[in-house]
């Protein structure tokens, strides 16, 4: 699949304080892509030398196999995590203005903004100002706003924030519908669960630098451990343990189950393997629980930053 | 360049549609016409009272000769003692009452004469009933000593001289008196909007910056476009505002010409020919608008709309670079102190050094000096200079003018995304030179 964006070996500085340091990353047409690190690492300046708001000290951006100019703009939704809107202006004049900057003539700014206002059911806001809303309403006008000129290239930072378990819901099904509708979303959060839910290939950022990127499969079969979770109900649980403990390194379980009087993690050595786990426990109990630890996202964010 | 267009016509949409412009622009002129109307009504109805001065003459000839006027009337009160002629004034409620007694003198009647009012009287009142009694008891010095008044009067000679600059051209006292009131006029107008409109940009940057909007905006515009478009769009709002108030000062001139019958018209002579009854005010009104047909106008007026461009410029760019700069207003004291000790620099120069010498050496430095030549050369050019001295300091403020215009973009760009970080001289130092 092709790139809708290349970014390669980008490095910025402001002043003494390196803020990129020869920074590459791919994004697949079509995915959305996980952009993860801890505060400071990097990753806003990363998304503006994206939108072109700062430019790079080296490296190259390509958009479509083609290097990043300004025109380019257009193609491109940005929704940042600090919100802003104008306080005093009319919220139907605001988004047509913004959309307008965009590229969008204003006839077209507005059927579309009617479309999402008569999609969300908001359409007394329009000549609302931004005083009046909600936080969680005055989101909903930025995420409009955002999407309006239907860019190829969205990139949300913390889109969810602010937002009821309704609302937010509501915000990831677009999302997602975005996406079927052939856009590439580039999304920046330290929620972990929705990288989970939504996020295919992922790039972790540390200290200005890129530790870890890829599909998040291929990073979760490259973090697991060999670490079995057992539960099993056993008429003999202490001669088993001790058995166990014998061949496996045992830690504390994190899982929670019913009906068994011995919980573990087992954690297998490099010469062993799970059938033998298996066997060694229908020998001597019923088998309630088994399965493989998948490092989640969660973990595997902890795990790098703090091995780096 | 689209974009530019599309910023300046919401920034001139955003400030016209502004609740405190619009009551600025239209609250001003009504209130300044109020207070002028008032003005004018009160000082009408204090005019329209003629003022009765009783008066008693023991001398027998003062009376005869003083000459009551529209607004004072000087009313005999025959053969009375001044307890008398006390009570008939106050029952009279008249505005005072003269006493003369009879002396051999003149010298004696005129020590003698007393004023009696029950508020203490106007002071041109008095002036004019004065004079009055000076010029009666003068001539008749004149009569006792034998001196025929109107030799006196023919052989007197005024001088009023007649005043010629070098090139040939007639000048008068008051030409430089309009001189120097127009160049201050115009200095000040340019002051004005310095502050007014320069303030305003900053205010708009700021606000994009704290509402944090920018990062948006700025993610589909050149921030070099967001900030000009703000400057142009500020600025033809300050001048529709402008606009308003000359037509309203217009119309309420008129107005005001139909309510107190004084002809306020300024495009014709109508003036002095409305006003013929009072010579001496027609004659000065007539010197006034030939001073100030004398002036260098087509100087003035091109050389007042290049300053005026070039110093709002100037100033808005600094203006526009310190509201990307600062996150409150609170920070905004320690910019706008050097801007206003330059502005109020500019001003002190003019106002001292030009009417003393326009083309001073003092001056002359300052009108180079593109951050006080706006408002000096301005206040210069009325008095008359040299046109290769206004292309040199105007060809060094527009080099300024793009010299701060690339500043105020350059700190623009970083400073609107600097959030919390209290700014200083030095850090924009380094920004400039990165």
């Amino acid at each position: 699949m092709k790139n809708i964006l290349s970014i390669d070996s980008v490095s910025k500085h402001y002043g003494d304080f390196t803020a990129l340091n020869n920074v590459s990353v791919n994004i697949r047409e079509g995915s959305i892509f996980g952009l993860l690190g801890p505060n400071g690492a990097g990753k806003t300046t990363l998304i503006r030398v994206i939108n072109q708001i700062t430019y790079p000290d080296s490296g190259k951006v390509l958009f479509n196999n083609s290097p990043l100019e300004l025109k380019h703009i257009r193609d491109i939704g940005y929704l940042p995590e600090e919100r802003g809107l104008y306080p005093k202006m009319k919220i139907g004049e605001q988004a047509v203005y913004l959309a307008q900057l965009k590229g969008l003539d204003s006839s077209t700014a507005k059927s579309e903004l009617n479309k999402w206002f008569e999609k969300f059911q908001i359409n007394d806001w329009w000549d609302k100002k931004v005083t009046e809303l909600s936080k969680g309403m005055a989101q909903k006008i930025q995420f409009i706003v955002t999407v309006l000129h239907k860019p190829k290239l969205l990139i949300f930072d913390e889109p969810f924030s602010g937002f009821d378990p309704i609302n937010a819901n509501l915000i990831k099904n677009e999302i997602l519908q975005l996406r079927e509708n052939g856009a590439t979303i580039i999304f920046s959060t330290h929620r972990m669960e929705s990288v989970e839910e939504l996020c295919e290939d992922i790039a972790l950022i540390n200290k200005s630098n890129k530790i870890l990127d890829g599909k998040l499969d291929d990073i979760k079969r490259r973090f697991k451990s060999n670490t079995f979770e057992v539960g099993v109900d056993s008429a003999n649980p202490d001669v088993l343990n001790k058995e166990l403990e014998s061949r496996y390194e045992l830690t504390r379980p994190s899982f929670r189950t019913i009906g068994d009087n011995l919980k573990l993690n087992v954690k297998l050595k490099d010469n062993q393997n799970s059938e033998d786990l298996l066997k060694l426990l229908n020998q001597n109990s019923r088998v309630i629980h088994f399965k493989e630890v998948i490092p989640s996202a969660n973990d595997i964010f902890i795990n790098s930053i703090e091995n780096d | 360049m689209e974009h530019f267009s599309i910023i300046t016509t919401r920034e001139y949409l955003n400030k016209i549609g502004n609740k405190s412009f619009i009551l600025m622009t239209l609250l001003l002129p009504i209130i300044l016409a109020g207070i002028t109307f008032l003005l004018s009504f009160l000082t009408s109805i204090n005019n329209d009272s003629s003022k009765t001065i009783s008066v008693v003459d023991n001398t027998g000839y003062i009376f005869q000769k003083l000459q009551s006027s529209d607004d004072i009337i000087y009313d005999l009160i025959i053969d009375s003692s001044l307890d008398n002629a006390k009570e008939i004034s106050r029952n009279n409620s008249d505005y005072g009452l003269l006493y003369i007694t009879d002396f051999d003198t003149p010298e004696e009647i005129a020590e003698s004469i007393v004023f009696i009012s029950e508020d203490s009287p106007s002071f041109s009142i008095i002036n004019r009933v004065e004079s009055q009694l000076e010029t009666i008891l003068t001539n008749e010095n004149f009569r006792l000593i034998g001196i025929d008044v109107n030799e006196i009067k023919s052989s007197t000679i005024y001088i009023n001289l007649f005043q010629e600059s070098f090139d040939g051209e007639e000048t008068t006292r008051v030409d430089g008196v309009v001189k120097l009131v127009f160049g201050f006029f115009l200095g000040f107008l340019l002051y004005f909007f310095i502050f007014a409109y320069g303030s305003m940009i900053m205010m708009s940057v700021m606000e994009e910056k704290t509402n944090r909007i920018i990062e948006i905006i700025i993610s589909s515009v050149k921030p070099f476009h967001l900030m000009t478009g703000k400057i142009i769009g500020v600025s033809l709002a300050a001048l529709t505002q402008v606009l308003i108030w000359g037509v309203m000062f217009f119309v309420f001139s008129y107005i005001f010409s139909l309510v107190f019958g004084i002809s306020t018209s300024y495009d014709t002579g109508d003036l002095i020919l409305s006003t013929e009854g009072n010579t001496g005010l027609s004659s000065f009104a007539l010197e006034m608008i030939s001073a100030f047909m004398n002036l260098p106008l087509t100087n003035i007026f091109i050389a007042f709309i290049m300053y005026f461009l070039g110093g709002y410029f100037l100033y808005a760019s600094i203006f526009a670079a310190i509201g990307a700069a600062i996150d409150n207003q609170a920070d905004a004291q320690q910019f706008m102190l050097p801007i206003t000790l330059l502005v109020i620099i500019a001003l002190y120069v003019g106002i001292l050094t030009v009417p003393e010498d326009p083309n001073g050496i003092v001056a002359q430095i300052f009108s180079y000096f593109p951050f006080t030549s706006p408002i000096v050369m301005l206040m210069r050019i009325p008095n008359g200079v040299p046109i290769y001295e206004q292309i040199i300091s105007l060809t060094i403020l527009f080099s300024s003018v793009v010299f701060m215009i690339w500043v105020a973009a350059k700190v623009y760009r970083i400073g609107i995304l600097m959030y919390g970080k209290k700014l200083t001289y030095g850090e924009i130092i380094k920004w400039l030179r990165s």
